[in-house]
């Protein structure tokens, strides 16, 4: 039975009708229209799909709908800020970090939450925050490099150009 | 083809579309159209291509607008596969830039009353410098026609005056890709619906019964469509449709066909299916005393397992009938080939279906992509609304054609001074190529299942020189007496295809494995023993530079056995050249420490986009080497989920580190699968140098070393 539910997503408030049990993915891609957060499996396996719930990161294909609701939820629209690239999506340009690209934004909204947390992480530590995240073109070794300088950018405090 | 009218130097693409008028076109807001038949499938090859029209054409990228596998107005230009975009795409649009830019020199000659040789073009300008003589490609383009066919003949810019190609830039897809919508998976038309397709449990099922009522009556469901074996349904909401999925799974009953093979280990059963033998490759084998002077002699056999594309997306689509015309969106290699297998397939005429390519999710061969645009089209006449089908992930691991399993024999002479004088290389496996519109027949799943049934089209392997299963078996190094066998195996147990490399990750890891087989009974080092068989003097550079990268790097120290190996190859005999050093860890199970890649891939478009392609190449292969095989049982596939096909992660990945060989001027060669064979051999070399014991089964898991220990 459908219910009508209250999201804050991306900081706007956000009020969708649907089946409680719903995966949180297909509302945020079909209701809500941010297209950006992938699916991949459907099973919380890839990461393809993970978004920010109160700033951890989370596979919202296996969410329910009605575990999200009330709560801050962050996609990849949301990382960028009046109309500019953050900088992790800068860093991941900068060092040309994607193949086909379907898995980064999974992997970006990880490495969002573990900088949030870990200003200054290790190589050690960045592998272990992309613990949940596949990618098959095998394009690893320069999504490390991006997130240690997405870390490094932000420690900074500013943008690149 | 004719080949009367074209000049013999013409590359396929030109040959198949002369027409300039189908390349380019220059728009009034002084803009450049392009549009080529090779489409991005995370190669980044929008981007290389870009790059040698901007070249030619001396306009900057950013007046480039794209327009790649678009049915209705792209050249065809066969698949984007096979290594083949830079050096048939890439080329073919530096000559008709070429070409085009020439006719406009000419033309702004004439106009502005000037020698030829004093013009220059600069970003569409094209002028007399110093001056303000000058027009445009724009300002011309009313009086230039473009509705003539290229010739070929207008030398393209020579290597020492290029300023973008060469360069790293940026690809033009990522940052919308990074930031939202991109793919076909992301597009939504107005009053379009999902849907989804039930898939019988194997490939040989066939329905016994069918409860359509049941899904029906679910909140949302538009159609449901059961024809023969196929059944596709279509609901308003996504999440409505995977509810009338697992609806259908509990109300559809199957009749289990053939049985699948009681082994999943390949050597127990692959080389004892039916087949049929031939001598593909021989050399020197006329004199029957050729073998005379081998005092050595070593045998071997390998086996490569059923592998799958695992892309992180699934196979996805969206259809339209509109007005009689059926238009897909489709993330395919070929859309030309899609759009006349799914006239064919419908019983349409050609001329009313479109296939317009849109960006999908990593690309390795032929996947699911093309099935899942018939499943759209189906549903889409069904139901008279767009359609957005996407496959399951088990739809993706258990119906996406799978990469064809291989056994290899070896056996090779030596003579006394530790050269070899005989080499054979004998193969079983079956076709690595059955594309939609690669043979005669349909090869689209739903065109199968749905009734009445088009037939399955009989398995053809493509021969040598590029070869399927054969790819890359011909040994590149100056043996006297060779030969090459090949049995082709019809029968095929798991739906197979196109999957990066086709046989050449095989036959290289085999070819490589062996070498260094060959140089542990000669007592050499196993660098010095392919140098002293290598004579091309390319080949001989990459392997020298991957060493020297690797003796320049400190070793680390880990807790396990160090192990070093290396493996060499030119894919296809005739695109990139590439050698690859591995270093490894061996304690409960193999950890690859650092890799280190030397390539000649001739000119290079895009130095940063290749060196992507090989960081790419060597991951991937690293995965399908350490952990990757389907399994099944009798009845069905087992690997549905991650879970039960584990591919590499971030934790298991090593350090790379690419050594390009760069020649300005020499053509642009195939990169994009150079890696994959070299690196499985130095894995297997570097596990043998680790441990003294030798896998020949592929994958390289603790299970089986442990069991050659």
């Amino acid at each position: 039975m459908d219910e009508t539910l209250k999201l804050r997503v991306n900081g706007v408030e956000r009020e969708v009708r649907a089946e409680p049990a719903t995966p949180l993915l297909y509302i945020l891609r079909n209701d809500l229209g941010l297209k950006g957060t992938r699916f991949g499996c459907g099973e919380g396996h890839c990461g393809a799909c993970t978004v920010l719930v109160d700033g951890k990161p989370l596979q919202s294909c296996d969410t329910p709908l009605w575990s999200a609701a009330g709560h801050d939820i962050t996609t990849v629209e949301g990382l960028s800020r009046e109309g500019a690239p953050h900088p992790i999506q800068q860093a991941f340009i900068g060092e040309q970090a994607a193949q086909c690209g379907y898995c980064i934004n999974g992997i970006m909204m990880s490495a969002a939450a573990l900088l949030e947390r870990n200003p200054d992480p290790s190589e050690a530590e960045i592998v272990a925050a992309l613990e949940r995240n596949l990618c098959r073109c095998g394009t690893h070794v320069r999504i490390l490099r991006a997130v240690a300088r997405a870390a490094q950018m932000l420690r900074d405090g500013r943008r690149e150009s | 083809m004719s080949g009367a009218v074209s000049p013999p130097s013409l590359p396929l693409s030109l040959k198949t579309n002369p027409r300039l008028e189908r390349w380019l076109r220059f728009n009034p807001d002084r803009t450049v159209t392009v549009r080529s038949g090779k489409v991005e499938l995370g190669q980044g090859i929008v981007t290389a291509i870009a790059q040698i029209a901007a070249e030619e054409l001396d306009v900057s990228l950013d007046r480039l607008r794209w327009v790649a596998g678009d049915t209705s107005a792209s050249p065809d230009e066969w698949y984007t596969a096979g290594s083949q975009s830079i050096e048939v795409g890439g080329l073919s649009m530096r000559l008709v830039c070429a070409e085009v830019r020439q006719l406009f020199v000419q033309a702004a000659a004439a106009e502005l009353e000037v020698g030829i040789e004093e013009l220059q073009v600069e970003d569409g300008v094209i002028g007399v410098p110093g001056t303000d003589v000058r027009t445009s490609y724009w300002d011309l383009a009313a009086r230039v026609s473009l509705a003539r066919d290229v010739t070929g003949t207008v030398p393209p810019k020579p290597a020492s005056a290029h300023t973008v190609v060469g360069k790293s830039v940026p690809r033009r897809d990522l940052a919308a890709k990074l930031s939202g919508a991109a793919y076909v998976h992301d597009m939504e038309l107005p009053g379009m619906v999902h849907g989804r397709v039930l898939r019988p449990p194997s490939l040989t099922a066939s329905l016994e019964k069918f409860d359509a009522a049941a899904v029906r009556a679910l909140p949302g469901v538009v159609a449901v469509v059961v024809s023969g074996n196929f059944i596709g349904l279509c609901a308003e909401r996504e999440e409505q449709a995977l509810r009338a999925l697992a609806a259908a799974e509990r109300a559809a009953a199957w009749k289990m066909g053939a049985a699948l093979p009681a082994s999943n280990e390949i050597g127990e059963f692959l080389d004892k299916l039916p087949s049929t033998r031939s001598v593909v490759h021989a050399k020197g084998r006329e004199d029957p005393d050729g073998d005379g002077k081998a005092v050595t002699r070593v045998e071997a056999r390998y086996t490569k397992p059923y592998l799958a594309h695992a892309s992180i997306g699934p196979s996805c689509a969206v259809a339209r009938v509109e007005a009689g015309r059926l238009t897909i969106w489709s993330h395919t290699q070929g859309s030309h080939h899609l759009r006349a297998q799914i006239a064919a397939a419908l019983g349409m005429p050609l001329a009313e279906v479109d296939v317009i390519h849109r960006d999908g999710p990593g690309c390795y061969g032929h996947n699911g992509a093309d099935d899942v645009a018939l499943d759209a089209a189906l549903l889409a006449r069904a139901c008279g609304r767009p359609v957005r089908v996407q496959w399951t992930r088990a739809d993706e691991f258990t119906w996406s054609p799978c990469g064809s399993a291989m056994i290899v024999r070896m056996r090779a002479g030596m003579d006394a001074g530790g050269r070899v004088v005989d080499w054979q290389h004998e193969i079983w496996s079956h076709t690595h190529i059955k594309r939609p519109g690669w043979a005669e027949g349909i090869n689209l799943l739903a065109a199968w299942h749905m009734d009445p049934p088009h037939p399955v089209p009989p398995p053809k392997d493509t021969p040598l020189p590029t070869g399927g299963a054969t790819r890359n078996s011909i040994p590149l190094y100056d043996f006297p007496r060779q030969e090459v066998a090949y049995n082709f195996i019809a029968e095929m147990p798991l739906r197979v295809s196109a999957l990066r490399t086709l046989g050449a990750y095989m036959n290289i890891f085999v070819i490589e494995s062996f070498m260094d087989e060959l140089a542990a009974a000669a007592h050499a080092d196993p660098v010095e023993f392919r140098l002293r068989h290598l004579s091309d003097p390319r080949a001989r550079a990459v392997v020298e530079a991957a060493t020297k990268a690797a003796d320049a790097s400190a070793r680390q120290d880990g807790p396990g056995v160090r192990g070093r190996g290396i493996g060499f190859g030119r894919y296809k005999n005739a695109s990139a050249y590439c050698a690859v050093v591995a270093d490894i860890e061996v304690a409960e199970k193999v950890r690859v420490r650092r890799v280190f890649a030397a390539v000649d891939a001739g000119e290079v478009v895009n130095p940063d986009g290749l060196r992507n392609q090989i960081e790419g190449g060597v991951v991937q292969a690293i995965s399908w080497t350490l952990k990757e095989a389907i399994r099944w049982d009798r009845e069905r596939l087992l690997c549905r989920t991650w879970e039960d096909y584990p591919i590499l992660k971030f934790d298991e990945v090593p350090a790379i580190e690419v050594v390009l060989l760069d020649h300005p001027g020499l053509p642009g060669l195939g990169v994009g699968e150079c890696a994959a064979g070299p690196t499985a051999a130095a894995l297997a070399n570097a596990l043998a140098n680790a441990l003294g014991v030798r896998v020949r089964d592929l994958p390289l898991t603790p299970e089986r070393i442990a069991a050659a220990m």
